[in-house]
Order: C-alpha cells, then sequence, then structure tokens
C-alpha cells in the first residue's frame, strides 16, 4: 500500500484502537507499578484518568481557537468554569435534577460566548488576548464574591447528588464517571476534527494565516472568528461539567488566568493545530500535576539532594521548564517526535495570526524577516 | 471625610504598586513586543530575596533599619539579574519570534514561582522592617498607615527616574525611537539588542521594589502574590498605553482608585469595575490611552 | 578604471511565498551616484533592504572585504554605509535634533555640513519630527544619513511625493554628496537621474536587465518605454 493510503487508514483506525482500549480499561484489573498509586481499574486511578480525558477534550476546545484560528484567548478557563459552578450550584442550591442542570448550562454555554465573543472579537491581537483575560477575571471576581451564597467563594459549593442520577455517585461508580469522560473527549475530538476539515474549519485556518486574505475574497472573518470561539467555548462548558462531576466539587482556581495558562500549556507541549497533540499534552499534564508530588515522596526523586528533589517535585516546575524546553526545540510539541497524525499549522503559521493592535477583524501586516542576530 | 483620605490615599498606593510592574512591562513590550508573563515571577523573586537577605543578615546588623535597607538592595539585585539573565539567555535567541517568546516567559512564570515555592514552602512569610513603616499618619483625621505614602513616594521617584533617563540618556533615546521604529533604530547602526537586555533589567528592579513593597502592604510575601498582581499591572498597561511611561502612570493611579472606592462600598466590585474600564478602554480606544496604534518593530 | 565598491552576486529574496529577487547581480563603482531603476514592484527597495539586512537575503553582496549578507543590520552601518529608507521612518516622537543626535556613529559628526545644507534643520531642533512637513522630513532622513562619513550611500526614492522646488533642493543635495560617497540611489524621477547619475541598473521581475551608463540608457527612448513604464 502506498504511504498515503497507509495514512490515511491510519487516521481512520488510530483513533477508533485509541477510544476502543481507552474504553476498556474500567475492566482491566492490573496493577500499573507505582505509575497510579492504585490498580488500573481502582476508583483513584480511573478519576485520574478520568481527568486526564476531560482536560484532554478541554485542551482541544482550546486549541481550536488558538491552534487553528489563531486568536490567543487569556480567558478560556472562564466558560469550563460556568460549566463546573452551574452545575455545582444548581444541584446544590437549586435542587435541579440532570436534565434541566444539562439544558441550562447548554444554554448559557451557547449565549455567553456569543455575546462576550461579540465584543471582544472587536479587537484582535493583544488586545484581544487582554479583553479575554478581562472577562475571565470578572467571572473570578463573580464567583469569590458569593452573590446569595450561590458559588460559596473560597471554599467553593459541592455538587449535590440526591437529584442525580444514582449510578453516578459514590466511589465505586467511578467508572461512569470515566466513561463519561471518555465520551466527552471523543465527542469533542469527532466535533473538532470533523469541524477543521469542513468549510467554515478552512476558513479559521485561512485566518489564522492571513486574516486581510480572507477578507478581500469576501468572506468575512468575524463572523467565523465568532463561530470559532462559540464554538470552542460550548465545548469547553462541556468539559466543566464532566470535571465538576468527577472531582465533586466547584472552586474558584477554576476560573483563574493560570487555569487558561495551564490549557496553553497543555496545547502546546502536545503540538498545537494538530489532532492528537492537545489530548497528549493535557494528559501528560494532568498526570504529572497529580503524580509527581507523590513520587517526589517516595522513589528516586526523593534520594536526589534537596536543590534538586525539591524543584522536581513541583510539577509547575517540571512542566514549565519542560514547556520552555519544547517551545526551543520542538516547537511542535510532542507529537512532533512521532509526527502522529497530520501537522496542519503551529506555532510558526501563528506568527502572523497574532498581531498587535488592530480592529474589526483589520491585521496590520505583518512586516517581513527583519535583521538577523 | 476621613474614610475618603483613607480610601484615597490607600488607592493611590496600589496605584504606586500597579505602576512599578506596569512600567517594566509596558516599556519591555514597547520596545520588544514580547508580554512579558514572568515580571510576576520577577517580583517575587525580588521580593523573596529580599526577605531572605534580611533574615540571613539577622544578627550581623544590628540596627533594623540598616537590615532592612540592604535587604531591600539585595531585592533589587536580584530582580534586575535574573530578569537580564532571562533576557539574554531566554528571549534573545527568539528574536522576532513574538509568540514564542511569550510563551516561554508563560513558561518561565510556572517554573519560576514553582521553583520558590519548592525551597521556601507555599506559605506566607514575613519581611522585617522598621516599625515606622507600620505606624500611622494622622492627615485630616484619618490614621493612614505609612507604608502607603512610601509607595507613593517611590512610585513618584521611579516615574520621575525613568522620565528622566528616557529624557537625558543615550540609552533613553535609543529606547524611546525602539518604541516607535525598532529597524530603524539598527539601520542608524546601533545594536539594539543592548537596551532589550537593559530593559528587562530596569523592569526586573522596578518589579522587585514593587515585590517588596507589596510585602509590606500587604504584611505577606508569598509565591503567587506576583501572579495576582500581575493581571491588574496588565490591565493598567493596556489601558494606559503599551509603550508608554505616563500612560502607565495615569492608568495606574485611575485603577487604584477606582478599585479601592468601589471596593470599599461593595466587595469584589472593584475588580470588576476595572475589568469593565479596561474593556471599555479598548473598545473605544484600542491603543490605550496614551498608547501608539500599533509600534512598528 | 574605476574599481567596484559594492559587488553584489545572485541576490535572492522571498518574502513570505513570493520570490521577489530572483538573482540580483550588479556592481557598485567607488565614487559618483549609481541609479537603480525599474517599475513599481520590481525589487528596488527590496533590494536596498536586503543590502542593509532588514530583510534576509541569499547570495553574496561584498563590500570591500565584508559579504554584507552575513552581516546583522548594525554591523553593516558600521562598516559605513548610510540609509535613507522609502518613506523616511524619521522618529515623529523625538525632536529633531534628537533624530540627528541618534543617528552619530562615533564621535565625529558633521553637523556643520549637514546644518550647512540644511540650515532649516538647525532652526527647529526642537520641533517634535511628526509635526514636520513631508519635504522636512525628507531633509531629517538624508540629514542623518550625511551627519557619518559613509564609504557607501544607499537612498530610496527621496524624491516621493515631493514638490518640484524639494525636488530639486533635494537633487542639489545628492550631488553635493556624491562628490564624496558614492551613493546608489533608487529613483523613479528621471530627471533627477539625468542629473545625478553616473551609471544605472534596471531591474525587471527581480533582476537585472541593464547594467550601464545612464547617459546611454536614457538616450534609448524605446528601452527606457519597454523597461520603465511611461518614459
Amino acid at each position: 500500500m502506498e504511504p498515503d493510503a497507509l495514512r490515511r487508514h491510519a487516521r481512520l483506525l488510530l483513533p477508533i484502537v485509541v477510544f476502543g482500549v481507552l474504553a476498556l480499561v474500567p475492566q482491566i484489573s492490573v496493577g500499573t507499578h507505582g505509575v497510579f498509586s492504585s490498580p488500573l481499574d481502582s476508583p483513584g486511578t480511573l478519576q485520574l484518568l478520568g481527568l486526564m480525558l476531560c482536560f484532554g477534550g478541554i485542551a482541544l476546545s482550546y486549541d481550536l481557537l488558538f491552534g487553528y484560528t489563531g486568536l490567543l484567548s487569556f480567558g478560556h478557563a472562564l466558560y469550563v468554569a460556568v460549566g463546573v459552578y452551574l452545575t455545582a450550584v444548581a444541584t446544590a442550591k437549586w435542587g435541579w435534577g440532570l436534565a434541566p442542570t444539562l439544558l441550562l448550562t447548554a444554554v448559557v454555554g451557547l449565549v455567553l460566548p456569543l455575546i462576550l465573543g461579540a465584543v471582544s472579537l472587536r479587537v484582535s491581537g493583544i488586545a484581544f488576548a487582554m479583553v479575554t483575560l478581562a472577562f475571565a477575571e470578572a467571572g473570578s471576581t463573580l464567583a469569590q464574591k458569593n452573590p446569595r451564597g450561590w458559588t460559596g467563594s473560597e471554599e467553593g459549593v459541592s455538587v449535590n447528588y440526591d437529584h442525580l442520577p444514582s449510578w453516578m455517585v459514590g466511589v465505586f461508580n467511578t467508572k461512569y464517571l470515566y466513561w463519561i469522560a471518555l465520551g466527552y473527549l471523543v465527542a469533542v475530538f469527532l466535533i473538532v476534527n470533523w469541524a477543521v476539515d469542513s468549510s467554515p474549519g478552512r476558513v479559521w485556518q485561512a485566518i489564522r494565516e492571513n486574516e486581510q486574505r480572507v477578507q478581500v475574497l469576501g468572506m468575512r472573518p468575524f463572523t467565523h472568528k465568532l463561530s470559532a470561539f462559540v464554538l470552542a467555548s460550548f465545548l469547553a462548558t462541556g468539559g466543566g461539567v464532566v470535571y465538576v462531576l468527577l472531582i465533586t466539587r466547584a472552586d474558584p482556581s477554576v476560573t483563574t488566568p493560570s487555569f487558561t495558562l495551564a490549557l496553553l500549556l497543555m496545547v502546546v507541549i502536545g503540538g498545537a493545530g494538530t489532532r492528537w497533540g492537545p489530548v497528549l499534552g493535557a494528559a501528560l499534564y494532568t498526570f504529572l500535576d497529580h503524580r509527581l508530588p507523590d513520587w517526589s515522596n517516595s522513589g528516586f526523586i526523593n534520594d536526589l539532594p534537596d536543590a534538586l528533589s525539591k524543584p522536581l517535585s513541583q510539577p509547575l516546575f517540571v512542566l514549565g521548564v519542560l514547556f520552555i524546553l519544547l517551545v526551543y526545540f520542538l516547537p511542535g510539541g510532542l507529537v512532533g517526535l512521532a509526527r502522529l497524525g497530520p501537522r496542519r499549522g503551529g506555532l510558526e503559521t501563528l506568527e502572523q495570526a497574532v498581531e498587535i493592535g488592530g480592529t474589526h477583524g483589520d491585521v496590520v501586516e505583518e512586516e517581513e524577516v527583519e535583521a538577523r542576530l | 471625610m476621613d474614610t475618603f483620605i483613607l480610601l484615597t490615599v490607600t488607592g493611590l498606593a496600589l496605584g504606586a504598586l500597579y505602576f512599578l510592574i506596569a512600567s517594566g512591562l509596558s516599556l519591555i513590550y514597547g520596545l520588544m513586543g514580547v508580554l512579558n508573563f514572568a515580571h510576576g515571577a520577577f517580583l517575587t523573586v525580588g521580593s523573596y530575596a529580599a526577605w531572605w537577605s534580611s533574615v540571613k543578615l539577622q544578627g550581623t546588623i544590628g540596627s533594623i533599619g540598616l537590615r532592612f535597607a540592604v535587604s531591600v538592595v539585595i531585592g533589587l539585585a536580584v530582580g534586575a539579574g535574573v530578569a537580564a539573565l532571562v533576557e539574554l539567555v531566554l528571549i534573545r535567541p527568539l528574536y522576532l519570534r513574538h509568540i514564542e517568546q511569550v510563551l516561554v516567559t508563560v513558561g518561565l512564570s510556572f517554573a519560576l514561582v514553582a521553583l520558590v515555592q519548592a525551597y521556601w514552602g507555599p506559605d506566607l512569610h514575613t519581611i522585617d522592617v522598621p516599625s515606622w513603616l507600620n505606624g500611622t499618619t494622622g492627615l485630616g483625621g484619618a490614621h493612614v498607615p505609612n507604608y502607603n505614602f512610601v509607595e507613593i513616594l517611590v512610585a513618584a521617584g521611579v516615574l520621575a527616574g525613568l522620565l528622566a533617563f528616557l529624557r537625558f540618556t543615550r540609552y533613553g533615546l535609543i529606547i524611546r525611537a525602539g518604541v516607535e521604529n525598532r529597524a530603524m533604530v539598527t539601520a542608524l547602526g546601533i545594536d539594539v539588542k543592548k537596551a532589550f537586555t537593559l530593559v528587562f533589567a530596569i523592569g526586573g528592579v522596578a518589579a522587585a521594589l514593587a515585590g517588596v513593597l507589596a510585602g509590606i502592604h500587604f504584611s505577606e510575601i508569598d509565591p503567587t502574590q506576583g501572579t495576582s498582581l500581575l493581571i491588574f499591572a496588565f490591565i493598567v498597561v493596556v489601558i494606559g498605553g503599551l509603550g508608554s511611561i505616563v500612560g502607565s502612570a495615569v492608568a495606574a493611579v485611575v485603577v487604584g482608585l477606582v478599585q479601592q472606592y468601589v471596593n470599599y462600598k461593595s466587595t469584589g466590585i472593584g475588580d470588576l469595575s476595572v475589568v469593565l474600564l479596561l474593556a471599555i478602554t479598548l473598545l473605544i480606544r484600542p491603543g490605550g490611552l496614551f498608547g501608539k496604534w500599533s509600534p512598528t518593530h | 578604471m574605476t574599481s567596484a565598491l559594492l559587488d553584489v552576486q545572485d541576490l535572492h529574496v522571498y518574502l513570505g511565498q513570493s520570490h521577489v529577487l530572483q538573482g540580483v547581480s550588479f556592481s557598485v563603482p567607488e565614487g559618483g551616484v549609481t541609479a537603480v531603476l525599474g517599475r513599481n514592484g520590481v525589487g528596488k527597495t527590496t533590494t536596498m533592504r536586503a543590502l542593509m539586512g532588514l530583510v534576509q537575503p541569499r547570495g553574496r553582496a561584498t563590500l570591500g572585504d565584508a559579504d554584507l549578507t552575513k552581516l546583522p543590520t548594525h554591523e553593516i552601518v558600521r562598516l559605513g554605509v548610510g540609509y535613507v529608507p522609502e518613506d523616511r521612518e524619521v522618529f515623529s516622537q523625538l525632536t529633531v535634533e534628537e533624530n540627528l543626535r541618534l543617528a552619530v556613529r562615533n564621535g565625529s559628526a558633521r553637523y556643520d555640513l549637514v546644518y550647512e545644507l540644511f540650515p532649516e534643520l538647525r532652526e527647529r531642533g526642537g520641533q517634535r519630527a511628526g509635526t514636520l512637513s513631508g519635504g522636512q522630513q525628507q531633509m531629517v532622513a538624508i540629514a542623518r544619513a550625511l551627519l557619518n562619513e559613509n564609504r557607501l550611500l544607499l537612498v530610496d526614492e527621496p524624491t516621493k511625493g515631493l514638490a518640484p522646488l524639494l525636488v530639486a533642493e533635494v537633487a542639489e543635495v545628492l550631488g553635493k554628496a556624491s562628490e564624496t560617497e558614492t551613493i546608489l540611489l533608487v529613483e523613479q524621477n528621471l530627471g533627477v537621474v539625468a542629473r545625478l547619475a553616473r551609471d544605472a541598473i534596471v531591474l525587471d521581475q527581480g533582476r537585472v536587465v541593464y547594467s550601464g551608463p545612464a547617459k546611454d540608457l536614457l538616450a534609448d527612448q524605446q528601452r527606457v518605454r519597454t523597461l520603465l513604464g511611461v518614459a
């Protein structure tokens, strides 16, 4: 079989195989030799795996904005927070069941980014990034302000399972939550892949490459950017719902800029603008974030001299350094190593997208290659 | 009336902190086109260096005033050194690749803060300061903590110093020209990259200064302080106009005052108002109050 | 036979997808003015920018011993290359005096010469350059290049958009300068070219299509029309 056909078959098969294997995980009872803290099918491990999958989906939604459309947002966390808080507050403070909660979350998850996106996209580049940051900051403040005692300020609010289906409740049902997370990831994966290959999706990528040209060709960048924004935010809100179901409680940490920046790290570490990059990056990030502190208390990290073991036990240090190294040596992210899936873009083309200044979709033409070092 | 005075002074002091951080950010962005997310980390590193020196010097230098002064100087030196090193080693090799530069600063912000946390823990510490800083002075019936006045004076001093530097020195001239048109500066035979390191170092000093003062203002230093202040500093820079020192100063005053006044009426709404201010500014005048429309490089 | 001061060999420049310079080769003899001509968009400005290192060229461009294609911009300038860019690019936030001062490369700046050529600039020293007229800004742009002794002066369309009186003034200044400096001049105004240039190079679609005495080129109406559009 020639390479092209082989590649096409691989593209189709790989997700099926990967997701199929992942679906079977809760049925596999095997020890993990310290990779996880307990056997593969134990609730603890399943919860962590579920989180990895959930963030895989959220990272994909962020990549839709950043890697494909070239929109650098510092406020993506807001939409995740919407999913997180609405679910928690609706069940805990309003006594709602699953269906009405999901319905409300879906509606807000569509309307809010529509409004905020319409405002934010009036500017582009750095200004756009700042506006998104500001809106997220507003959300963070709102959550901390605890309006009517709903959001619980610093401690947040726990999901109330009284009106939720019983199979969602309880430690032993973690595998169902794992499957929900997997289902979410599969849904996002399919939607994002379908979207970027569709004709609006091609316009998104064209916008990332050269917005001016898109405008000259008579397509309106604004509506396309807005649709990408709304879709990405909606998917993120879905991720928020899954997230809060997994960790059972909503708290303000999900509203901070650090949360959005973590998504950025995940996407870039994995590989921006690729099919699997964000998933890989999210999985690695989440995994290290949870396991590294445990590893540092035992095992080889502990045996290192203090000067080394202390920083290495900090997940954010390891991830931050990894991130920097990747930006330098492997801008294509980890998928650049294995060349999984076609590369649709990457950091080089993003240079043209995130401009300085500009309004109404105008783009200040990037200057030509300048002075060498 | 006395509440109003207290709020005004503390609002100005808060603005002073923001300005100290914002000034460096603004210069760095104006000249180099780099959104330096690691700036908050410079703040943290500076404040921790000052605190740690203060602890280590206990016993060797008797007078708390002198010990404090020396610690501050060390903190500033560390801030400048770390910033300059970051520019030389990490930023400069990515010349003209703005996205990657920003990404590196993001990664650095995570790594540096985690590093501080690794060695000194996540808990807060307090810097040993001369007691008069925490004392109060009567002003129109209000009892205003003295550190507020110090912050305002320091920020005013830094503002004057920066403006003088920009106006009267050769590097200041290079920086002013470079903010406008970096390529043309090189076309005059000037190695503008030296100015980059300088600007980073200046930013590092100002950030470290802000870190020390914040440590006094909030009575504690902790690893995440830099990050939380950085957000407001960014807002100040954008409202004031990227690349404009005067813009940052004006915006800092406005933001500090608005935040204080409104937060007093209703906690948290002050922060929201600042965000609203940013949104409005960007929609009316995307370049900021004093900013260039788009700095050509 | 005058030796070549600048020798350009097979210069290629890509801007984005477009192959703007497709093997430009020419040499600039020492002394006098060599004009660079061609229709809009053929790559004249790109050639200048490539020599200045403001865009990334492939090929060779030797100035004496040095290969300009291997040097960063500021080092090229330090070799004694002055530059008057197409859009003047004076620093609008700086005063006239500051614009000049910034350009001083080493101790010996020829303020006397510059103020003699442009007395108006001395008067307007404290004025913000952004408030000057187009013609005055052009003066500043030329003045700051002439402030230093240059081995080679690159001038890109200095008369563009200027009134005829100012065009004559600029031509006169450049004429005086060419007595001591070698000038590579991009110009669309054939009158100025006729007055100043000894040699001419014509570019077309990223390549050199004529290289020889300016007089001969300008005398050939047919050629002028084909290569330069409307004469």
